[in-house]
């Protein structure tokens, strides 16, 4: 027998309460870790944006328009390779409206280009005729191009749907109302986690011509650049070329304009952190609970073991061990079943943020705090157990 | 030099601001292998003397000098590691650790000594055949009769070899044939171990085995 058996003993002699005190720890790492997760795909999100392209959209909004106009102005700004342009579609699965995933009208000639380093055509219907793509096009896209109802989806969204390549799909417009039937002619696999497969992209003048009667008008322009060195300066020289026009430009990195999207979450962060403190906390008290009852059980055999000679700071320490290990062992079952658990169904909050992950940061914080909950919790009942006097422990045996 | 010398050793506990003097100024040597029965009527004093000879309670003056040492003036973890390495105590109720083998409770004092988990097994082994429980090793303390349990505590107290055994009541919740074979069991380890024994009691025909027998009333010695 060691003293590591003797803290064993001792938590195994009330099974249930020990169980229960470290399932309690582990819901309240699990929920911890989950709200961590939740932040870590904000952060995720973040990410997504690259620094070597910028976003133009409407200085007031980005629910206002742009004129299709600035496209050309804008690609004639010095060190601005090629821009493309993307609309938010906003549209529901008729069959069940709550099954959301984003959906985005772009200009194929530039936004594929632009995203090669990004999104690989992994499927797709072959062509029906011969024909010369522009310039960086995945070849794959060839059917996609000649049908102006085609549509490339996201591979997991093709999972999830339980779609088809060549499936023809029917969405419901919200902002652009009437019935919108696609033709999936292509499949794509996100090259980064932090991409998402859940996404739908069609032709932009499908959306023109159907939705906005020609015209024209742009959610955002996407500049992908020569020299990303000069992104500050090429911002502010297209803001600038706008500024008293009808609508004026906001342009900022890739990663700021989706840190701003973010953003629009507002204080959910601030929330989600004062919760998972609030669940901390409420799980300090139980296990500070459970060791004090612990403890108060065991005054007689305290006393015994000191009268053996266990010292002050023997017994201090194997009280400290029962509830760091009560808390550790829930901490660590819990934190890691969040990992799993969160990160195996994919969720991606019908496509606004990447799939959702629990960083392993994230995790070894939720053991740290594990660990620091058991030493808190058991600082008092180890401090008392440890000061116990003999005559007055033993008196408790008689 | 004795084994246990008690130099006018006062204890007053304070009790809702009263002051109860327990011990009033007591004396005594006890020489190395004696076997003494502190006997007296409940509330004489006579516990409060085991534990402060143990080193379990503090006097509130006076000096008490066991095996060589002032433990008057130990604190703390010194006096705990002093307590390991001499002294043995035996409890009316055993004081086993319920959730702890007859084996792994021996093993408990040597817990704090440096020596190999096999050592620790091999010596606790050799403690419960002394007492002669070597076939009930596994048995936790539910599964063994009063006397038998009383004989576990006794390997636990001697386990580490102290030469000093502090006994109060040890058969005091035992059948008549139980307490004979620990009374015996005592009067062995004194005989042929040579082990200094204190042991309180009421019973007059235990304290028959002691070689020494002290009457305490009201916190002096009457004889």
């Amino acid at each position: 027998m060691s003293v590591l058996n003797l803290i064993l003993v001792n938590l195994g002699r009330n099974k249930r309460r020990t169980i229960l005190t470290m399932l309690s720890v582990t819901v309240a790492l699990f929920l911890y870790c989950t709200l961590g997760g939740v932040l870590d795909t904000l952060q995720e999100a973040i990410k997504v944006g690259s620094e070597t392209r910028l976003i133009s959209r409407n200085a007031i909004s980005l629910i206002f328009p742009l004129p299709i106009s600035y496209g050309s102005r804008i690609a004639a700004v010095p060190g601005v390779k090629r821009v493309a342009i993307q609309n938010w579609f906003g549209a529901q699965d008729p069959k069940d409206p709550h099954n959301f995933f984003a959906q985005f009208a772009v200009d194929d000639e530039n936004f594929f280009p632009i995203y090669a380093n990004d999104i690989e055509i992994v499927e797709a219907s072959p062509p029906q005729a011969t024909m010369t793509l522009p310039e960086g096009m995945p070849s794959r896209l060839a059917s996609y191009m000649t049908e102006q109802t085609a549509c490339v989806i996201g591979q997991k969204l093709m999972t999830k749907m339980g779609w088809k390549l060549g499936q023809t799909i029917t969405l419901a417009g919200t902002i652009y109302p009437g019935e919108w039937p696609f033709t999936i002619r292509a499949v794509y696999h996100a090259k980064k986690r932090s991409i998402g497969e859940e996404t739908m992209f069609f032709h932009w003048k499908y959306l023109d011509q159907k939705g906005m009667g020609g015209r024209a008008l742009v959610g955002v322009y996407i500049l992908d650049l020569s020299n990303p060195g000069r992104a500050a300066d090429i911002a502010k020289q297209v803001d600038e070329m706008f500024e008293n026009s009808g609508a004026a430009t906001r342009t900022e990195s890739e990663q700021a304009f989706q840190a701003g999207f973010v953003s629009m979450y507002g204080n959910i962060p601030f929330v989600l952190r004062v919760i998972g403190l609030a669940v901390v906390f409420a799980i300090l008290l139980v296990a500070a609970n459970t060791m004090v009852m612990a403890i108060r059980e065991r005054t007689g055999e305290i006393g015994v073991l000191k009268t053996l000679g266990f010292t002050e700071g023997i017994i201090f320490g194997i009280v400290l061990a029962e509830a760091a290990v009560i808390t550790m062992g829930g901490g660590i079952l819990g934190s890691l079943l969040a990992k799993w658990a969160i990160e195996g169904t994919g969720f991606n909050f019908g496509g606004f943020l990447p799939p959702m992950s629990v960083h392993w940061a994230t995790v070894i914080t939720g053991i740290a705090i594990a660990t620091l909950v058991g030493a808190v919790s058991g600082l008092i009942p180890a401090w008392q157990a440890s000061q116990l006097r003999i005559v007055q422990a033993l008196r408790r045996v008689d | 030099m004795g084994a246990v010398q008690v130099r006018n050793v006062r204890k007053t506990y304070v009790r809702d601001r009263q002051q109860i003097p327990v011990l009033d100024g007591l004396s005594l040597e006890i020489a190395d292998g004696e076997f003494v029965a502190l006997m007296g009527p409940s509330g004489s004093g006579k516990t409060t003397l085991l534990n402060l000879i143990g080193g379990i309670d503090q006097p509130t003056s006076g000096e008490l000098i066991v095996g060589g040492t002032n433990i008057a003036t130990l604190k703390g973890s010194k006096l705990a590691k002093w307590r390991s390495r001499n002294i043995g105590f035996i409890f009316q109720l055993y004081n086993l650790i319920p959730v702890l083998t007859a084996l792994q409770n021996v093993e408990l004092p040597l817990l704090l000594v440096k020596m190999s988990g096999a050592e620790r097994k091999k010596r606790a082994k050799t403690a419960l055949e002394l007492v002669g429980l070597d076939d009930r090793l596994k048995h936790f303390p539910r599964q063994l009769s009063g006397g038998q349990e009383q004989r576990v505590a006794i390997a636990r107290a001697v386990v580490s070899d102290p030469s000093v055994l502090l006994a109060d009541e040890p058969t005091g919740d035992l059948d008549r044939k139980s307490g004979e074979e620990i009374l015996e069991l005592l009067g062995r380890l004194n005989r042929e171990f040579k082990k200094t024994i204190v042991m309180v009691t009421h019973d007059p025909h235990a304290a028959e085995r002691a070689t020494r027998v002290l009457h305490l009333d009201k916190g002096v010695l009457s004889n």
